[in-house]
């Protein structure tokens, strides 16, 4: 499965649950998101993004049900599930150490 | 993975799995969404509508593969794609019948040769005997593997011994059993009394024998019919039991009928009824009840008590054996015990049988390695046909996974199918050989109907080898480059020159060629054993079989009733010589007897020189029997009881005991008996007991006037149609005692028992060089139609440019035949090397004759005309206008 080169393995998934923790979405709607929130420099290729959203899904981190989008077409919304919620807590975590070691380890003075 | 975490997924993998069409929809229009948003994005950009849709869906990166990656997160993708791979594959393979039919054919000799012979390995050597707790049931027998006891030795045995919850003992026999006015001979195990109880089985109607039965000789007349015996003679009559028949005259009580699955202790030999052992006097005229030299009991076995070894048992058996040597010695010779399987009594009976099927086991193996071989080089030459086919597929955007993953069902499919026929095949032959009786005369039937093991075996044998050698082409397949081969068209190479396929196509033929030496050994060993000198002549000699004890002859009125018989028979029209004796040599039965030098006083088995078989004979038997006297005289009328003891040895006897013939002539030799035998006569060695291979062993044969004996057959030779002789003799015989049960066949027709383990050995080795051949036609013929095939274009053109026949010929099938000769020069080699086993089997097997070495040659010349034949017609046949237009 293809993954965008410049986001650390996995922190796609930490992304995706923690902007559809805010509302529920459809993928088009996210994809604006995560470029509009992160500056443009988390770029998410569109070929990317469904295969992990329907991975989340399948993991039953989200859930998926067909509303009106906000043109008024049929669109396909995410939502996060209980079990979505406790994963965002954990990856939350997980990723708050790892930037902090790395953070740490970067910030050591070179003599 | 814990159970909230299911709630979830599980909807969505029934949806997924159930549903897939709305899935699918629900995809497209997501997907669908995200474009179109896109495009309105660009065009307010400000690209033309085309380039925004461009734009889209170059952002999107491959939508079909995008869409494949969503696919693959629902996690039923696998078996929603084994479905897909199964359909494809089915219309693949539908599209190329002769790739197909090749394939599962192959696949189905290979696995139905092994299902036939594991089926029989599993009958025969791993299936236990079917009573109850048949783990810890032992057969004892003495060391040399022979199964047999004296009776006395058996009750000692039983007595003393604190190893077994048991011990049984029964010996085999056969007797005239009479239900009202229709005497027929039946067969019948003499059983000891405890012989039910040991084994643990229950009656089916009425009761067994029990120990508490037995009081003396002739004390138990009670018969336990066997439920196939009840079931055919008596049309299953519950009234049968408590019914009174009579058994050589005898009468006896039916008391009861064994269970339907219970046909007696032995693999192969199903007796009719069971009758005490202690009556054996009635049913057979003697009684060796009391007579510690005799082994009569075929065998004794029982159940292991809870806790004890096998090794154990051995320590305890085997010190009852010193006990018996040293309390006995006039009668028992050495006495030591091993333990053995029951359904093949003695390792002298499984040892044979057991080596055998191993054996077969190898070749069968190798008919399945040749299969393999053979399958290896046609999916490899398949898929470097479909090179093009799976260079597009890549190029359209799946994945060599996937690819892959069709290759993969295409070779479980043709295993299945192959397996499937191969297995049906194989039950349809081991059905018919359990229900085969190869000796007409005697109960015996080979029970080899397949099961559960049997069919598992196959299934695994069929996945495992279709599945291995179908992904011979994994490589090739993975190296693929679709631009180089889109770009270069069909004709262009995929994979090496020297390919796998070669090597596969040579090993295949190697291993048909040793299949095809070791089978036309076996042929041409069986021939010649039948022309081998026995030490008498089979051919146009007829035996009688008769049984006075039936018709109730005993003591002085024996001999009377047997010069009758001699002499009646030989006034019969066209009859040469006729001579009795008491067991013809290599037919039924034989005795041996201990041969003591003339200074020996302590006649007990542990002095004797050898061990000689014996033979009681009237004085015309040389002649009737054409066993050739080198030295000295033959019987005659006044060799009697009256006249000093005299007997003709064989050559081996007379080289053993006395150094040579000379010196063998007019000597004397003592039996067990104190009997002083001189020789005045030497007879040439011959074949005497089981089998047509045996070693050569030192006989005698003795006066029937001197040593007589109530087992009686007639030897009558004659030039007479065999058919019209045997009715001849039975009218003649009748005319002498119309109640006398008698049997006639040919010496040949007798000697089938002798002659069993060959034939088989011949008959299975033929079989599987016939299936060697097979699979040779067809790996040649797909190598040389796949050749031709790959090279039609090159051919039209040479064709095109005026090449003779045989330079078309050459291009074409070149390869194929230089591959043949590799083949079948290394495996004819092989198989002169390998036959030398075979010579252990097959008597008189030897690879080192010339009409095997030519005829192995003209089989492989024959079977590659054969393979090649329609491969080189189609490419002479070739047109090369037609050819060279369809390009």
């Amino acid at each position: 499965m293809s993954r965008p080169s410049d986001l650390v393995q996995g922190t796609l998934d930490l992304l995706l649950l923690k902007i559809l923790a805010l509302e529920p979405l459809n993928g088009w709607a996210i994809s604006q998101r995560l470029k509009q929130v992160s500056g443009d420099i988390l770029q998410v290729s569109d070929g990317s993004l469904y295969p992990a959203l329907h991975k989340l899904e399948q993991e039953g981190w989200i859930s998926a049900e067909w509303k009106a989008s906000e043109n008024n077409r049929r669109a396909k919304f995410y939502s996060l599930t209980r079990l979505g919620r406790r994963q965002l807590q954990k990856e939350t975590a997980d990723w708050t150490r790892l930037s902090d070691a790395i953070t740490q380890v970067v910030q050591l003075d070179e003599v | 993975m814990r159970m909230e975490h299911w709630l979830y997924k599980l909807p969505l993998r029934f949806r997924s799995l159930f549903s897939y069409k709305s899935v699918e929809q629900d995809l497209n229009d997501e997907l669908q969404y995200h474009l179109e948003r896109k495009i309105e994005e660009n065009i307010a950009q400000g690209l033309t509508p085309e380039e925004s849709r461009y734009a889209a869906l170059r952002a999107m990166d491959s939508l079909a593969q995008r869409q494949e990656e969503c696919r693959e997160t629902r996690g039923v993708n696998g078996i929603e794609n084994t479905i897909r791979d199964i359909r494809y594959s089915l219309r693949t393979l539908r599209k190329s019948p002769g790739f197909t039919t090749v394939a599962v054919l192959t696949l189905a000799l290979g696995i139905g040769a092994n299902a036939v012979v594991f089926g029989i390995l599993n009958a025969l050597v791993l299936r236990p005997v079917n009573i109850p707790r048949a783990e810890s049931f032992y057969g004892v027998q003495q060391t040399s593997g022979w199964p047999y006891q004296s009776y006395p030795d058996y009750l000692d045995l039983r007595d003393r011994n604190r190893s077994f919850a048991g011990l049984a003992g029964y010996n085999i026999t056969a007797a005239g059993l009479d239900t009202g006015n229709n005497p027929s001979r039946a067969w019948l195990y003499e059983v000891s009394g405890n012989y039910f109880d040991v084994l643990g089985i229950q009656p089916y109607l009425g009761r067994f024998i029990h120990a508490s039965d037995e009081h003396g000789p002739n004390s138990a007349p009670y018969v336990v019919l066997t439920y196939a015996y009840w079931h055919a003679h008596f049309g299953d009559d519950r009234g049968a039991v408590g019914r009174v028949v009579k058994l050589n005259k005898h009468p006896f009580t039916i008391v009861g009928v064994a269970p339907k699955e219970f046909r007696g202790t032995l693999l192969f030999f199903s007796p009719d009824f069971f009758v005490p052992l202690v009556n054996e006097e009635q049913l057979e005229g003697v009684s060796y009840l009391n007579d510690r030299g005799k082994r009569q009991v075929f065998q004794v076995m029982g159940h292991l008590k809870a806790g004890i070894t096998p090794a154990q048992a051995l320590i305890d058996l085997n010190s009852i054996g010193s006990w018996l040597e040293k309390t006995y010695p006039k009668d028992v010779g050495q006495r030591a015990f091993t333990l053995g399987r029951t359904g093949l009594p003695g390792d002298i009976f499984a040892k044979p049988v057991r080596e055998f099927v191993t054996a077969l086991m190898l070749l069968a193996g190798l008919i399945l390695l040749a299969a393999c071989a053979n399958l290896g080089s046609l999916f490899a030459a398949r898929a470097s046909d479909r090179g093009r086919e799976v260079a597009l597929r890549l190029a359209l955007g799946a994945s060599r996974n996937r690819i892959l993953r069709a290759l993969f069902t295409e070779a479980a499919l043709i295993s299945l199918i192959g397996g499937a026929v191969g297995l049906w095949g194989s039950v349809l032959l081991l059905r018919g050989l359990s229900v085969w009786q190869p000796m007409p005369r005697f109960p015996i039937h080979v029970p080899v109907t397949p099961d559960g093991n049997v069919y598992a075996i196959a299934l695994a044998l069929a996945l495992v080898s279709g599945i291995l050698f179908g992904l011979v082409p994994v490589r090739q397949v993975l190296r693929v480059d679709p631009y180089q081969i889109v770009k270069a068209g069909s004709t262009a190479k995929v994979g090496q020159r020297v390919s796998v396929r070669d090597v596969l196509l040579v090993v295949q033929i190697a291993i048909c060629a040793v299949l095809v030496t070791s089978s036309m050994v076996a042929v041409r060993g069986l021939a010649r054993s039948l022309n081998g000198n026995f030490g008498f002549e089979p051919r146009n000699a007829m035996l009688v079989e008769t049984n006075l004890s039936m018709a109730g002859y005993a003591g002085d009125g024996v001999l009377a009733i047997q010069k009758r018989m001699r002499d009646a028979v030989a006034g019969v029209p066209g009859v040469k010589s006729a001579a009795l004796v008491d067991n013809p040599p290599l037919v039924e039965g034989w005795n041996v007897a201990f041969v003591f030098t003339d200074q020996t006083t302590d006649l007990r088995p542990a002095n004797s020189v050898a061990t000689a078989v014996r033979y009681a004979v009237s004085p015309e038997y040389f002649d009737a029997a054409s066993t050739t006297l080198l030295v000295g005289r033959a019987f005659s009328q006044h060799d009697d009881k009256n006249a000093p003891h005299v007997a003709v040895v064989n050559r081996l006897f007379a080289s053993t005991i006395f150094g040579s013939s000379a010196k063998a002539i007019g000597a004397y030799y003592k039996m067990k008996d104190g009997a002083r035998i001189q020789v005045v006569g030497i007879a040439e060695d011959g074949r005497y007991t089981t089998n047509i291979a045996e070693d050569p062993q030192p006989a005698m044969f003795l006066p029937m006037l001197q040593s007589p004996s109530i087992a009686t057959w007639l030897v009558v030779r004659s030039d007479r149609d065999p058919r019209q002789l045997g009715e001849a003799l039975r009218t003649t015989l009748r005319g002498v005692d119309s109640g006398l049960p008698v049997y006639v066949q040919t010496w040949i027709q007798g000697m089938d028992g002798a002659l069993f383990g060959t034939r088989v050995a011949t008959v299975s080795l033929g079989v599987l060089g016939i299936m060697g051949a097979m699979l040779s036609i067809t790996g040649i013929f797909g190598m040389a139609a796949y050749s031709v095939s790959k090279r039609l274009k090159e051919l039209g053109i040479r064709i095109a440019i005026g090449a003779q026949p045989k330079e078309v010929l050459q291009a074409a099938l070149g390869r194929a035949v230089k591959l043949l000769l590799v083949g079948s020069t290394a495996g004819l080699i092989l198989g002169v090397l390998a036959s030398r086993v075979l010579a252990h089997i097959v008597y008189q097997a030897t690879p080192r004759d010339p009409i095997v070495l030519t005829g192995v040659v003209l089989a492989m010349l024959f079977l590659g005309i054969v393979a090649t034949w329609i491969p080189a017609q189609r490419a002479l046949s070739l047109d090369p206008l037609a050819l060279l237009r369809e390009e």
